[in-house]
């Protein structure tokens, strides 16, 4: 079968079997391979990208479903010569060990600080209605990326450097 | 992954004799593993009359398809019935929520260990095969509602709100009529059947979920005990939305989450705690009353002793008796 993908503003047709998920599609079709195969559950992040403008675990989306959608991959935020703010925050953060959970930890941040902007809550917002950018929303919001070198406190402080940027 | 055929709904009426997909987020990953093969695969997210949250009078209908992030975030859920964004957003990762959709979290299958486990015996998978959990270990499985046939519990933080609520679940039937079913009425137990979860039928689609009018000035609170901060499933939850005259509780709408095959309610608690001065005497009685009976396997005699103290705290909360942190007051529009 036949799908249509807008990725990082290029549009592609690509021609799969109805199985493909569009994390295949995105390393394998595409050799868009900033995007990482962790787990291939939903259960790690290192598959995020944006859909639509929204995060999701493209592991979990098969292509087929998205005929038509726009998908934001690492490769589309920055370059190397032209880092975004939160790719900019990791580097001089040291926000990472190994490095494989970074393009899903940077592609999370990057909508949770839009999230966050527009006041969408958590689970841990002491007020539904004005969630404030702390330490702990921050864990509560980027707890579906997971980092087994356990960089965490430094991803946190990057993402705290990058929204200091963007404010 | 099994090959399946993929197909795009057109209208409601294109899901008979096929496996409904929407957010996808359960269902793929029961996919890839094995544990869910179907033959045909119905795609119904370019349905847009399952899109779309709206007032129905005071009471709310959230279309089938409304993502957990969008129902979560929305200002009206935020005012009326805080309890609702709370669980959901007590319930999986960002990314997750973003995708997993109003129907599908009340269709979400259980997290038993042995359903996952193709290499076990489950009579949710293979009806009459056996239940590798009696014997086995388990401690995430059910305490009550279970049968000799099956001890999964259902994992939703969602639809365990939405009892509390007293929500109804909207349904379509292949004959083009649409019915309301009161979520406590939506989940059969697993008696000897437990791979039948709910009262649909094949060519039954969920349309929506409807929250009675809000309660106003109600406390609510979803607590909720996990083995990790976030991204886990409960261990135990309850769902509490309390209205109190002074120190009189007048109404107390409660749920417990991850100790039943379905939302589990019991109606006992609730009247005792009604027309009843606030007291810690008066939860720690409610408390043994709703954990009489025992665990049906040693691995969840625990939920026993944790679920007591979280139905305690979240009453405590509610009614201020304790640390209100993470407690909502329902407001309603001026």
């Amino acid at each position: 079968m036949k799908t249509t993908l807008t990725v990082n503003g290029e549009a592609h047709e690509v021609t799969h079997d109805p199985r493909r998920s569009l994390l295949d599609t995105l390393r394998d079709d595409l050799r868009l391979t900033g995007t990482k195969k962790g787990c291939d559950h939903g259960q790690c992040g290192a598959c995020t990208v944006l859909l639509n403008g929204e995060r999701v675990n493209s592991c979990l989306c098969l292509t087929a479903m998205h005929d038509g959608d726009e998908v934001t991959t690492i490769e589309g935020i920055g370059s190397p010569e032209r880092l975004s703010a939160l790719q900019k925050a990791f580097v001089e953060k040291d926000g990472y060990q190994c490095g494989f959970c970074t393009p899903g930890q940077i592609m999370s941040a990057t909508a949770m600080l839009r999230e966050i902007s527009e006041g969408a809550p958590s689970y841990v917002s002491d007020d539904l209605e004005v969630p404030k950018l702390t330490d702990t929303e921050m864990a509560e919001r980027m707890s579906g990326n997971l980092c087994r070198c356990s960089a965490y406190p430094l991803i946190r402080e990057a993402i705290a450097m990058a929204s200091e940027v963007s404010q | 992954m099994r090959p399946f055929d993929y197909s795009r709904a057109d209208s409601a009426k294109d899901v008979a004799g096929a496996q409904i997909i929407a957010g996808g987020t359960n269902l793929l990953d029961l996919m890839k593993i094995q544990v869910m093969t179907p033959e045909k695969l119905v795609d119904i997210t370019r349905l847009s009359e399952l899109t779309g949250i709206s007032a129905e009078g005071d009471r709310l209908r959230i279309g089938a398809l409304v993502t957990n992030s969008a129902l979560a975030a929305d200002a009206r859920v935020r005012a009326g019935w805080p309890l609702l964004s709370r669980a959901i957003l007590a319930g999986a990762s960002v990314q997750i929520r973003n995708k997993a959709t109003t129907g599908g979290n009340l269709l979400q299958r259980t997290r038993c260990p042995y359903f996952y486990d193709t290499s076990q015996v489950c009579n949710k998978r293979n009806p009459g095969e056996g239940c590798a959990a009696q014997g086995g270990t388990g401690r995430m499985l059910a305490l009550y509602g279970t049968s000799e046939h099956c001890l999964a519990a259902h994992p939703s933080d969602m639809a365990t709100a939405m009892a509390a609520l007293q929500a109804e679940v909207e349904v379509m039937r292949a004959s083009g009529d649409t019915v309301r079913i009161p979520l406590r009425d939506f989940y059969r137990g697993p008696g000897d059947r437990p791979d039948i979860e709910t009262v649909l039928e094949d060519g039954d689609l969920i349309t929506a979920v409807i929250l009675p009018a809000p309660r106003a000035g109600a406390r609510q609170v979803y607590r909720k005990v996990r083995d990790r901060a976030s991204y886990a499933f409960a261990l135990v939850s309850v769902a509490a939305s309390v209205e109190m005259e002074g120190d009189t509780i007048t109404r107390a709408q409660l749920a417990y989450g991850s100790i039943a095959p379905h939302p589990w309610k019991n109606h006992e608690v609730a009247e005792m705690l009604q027309g009843q001065t606030a007291s810690d005497a008066l939860f720690h009685r409610a408390a043994e009353a709703l954990t009489r009976e025992e665990a049906p396997h040693p691995d969840t005699e625990y939920k026993r002793p944790l679920l007591r103290r979280t139905l305690i705290a979240a009453l405590r909360q509610a009614t201020g008796l304790g640390d209100t942190a993470g407690t909502d007051t329902v407001r309603t529009p001026a």
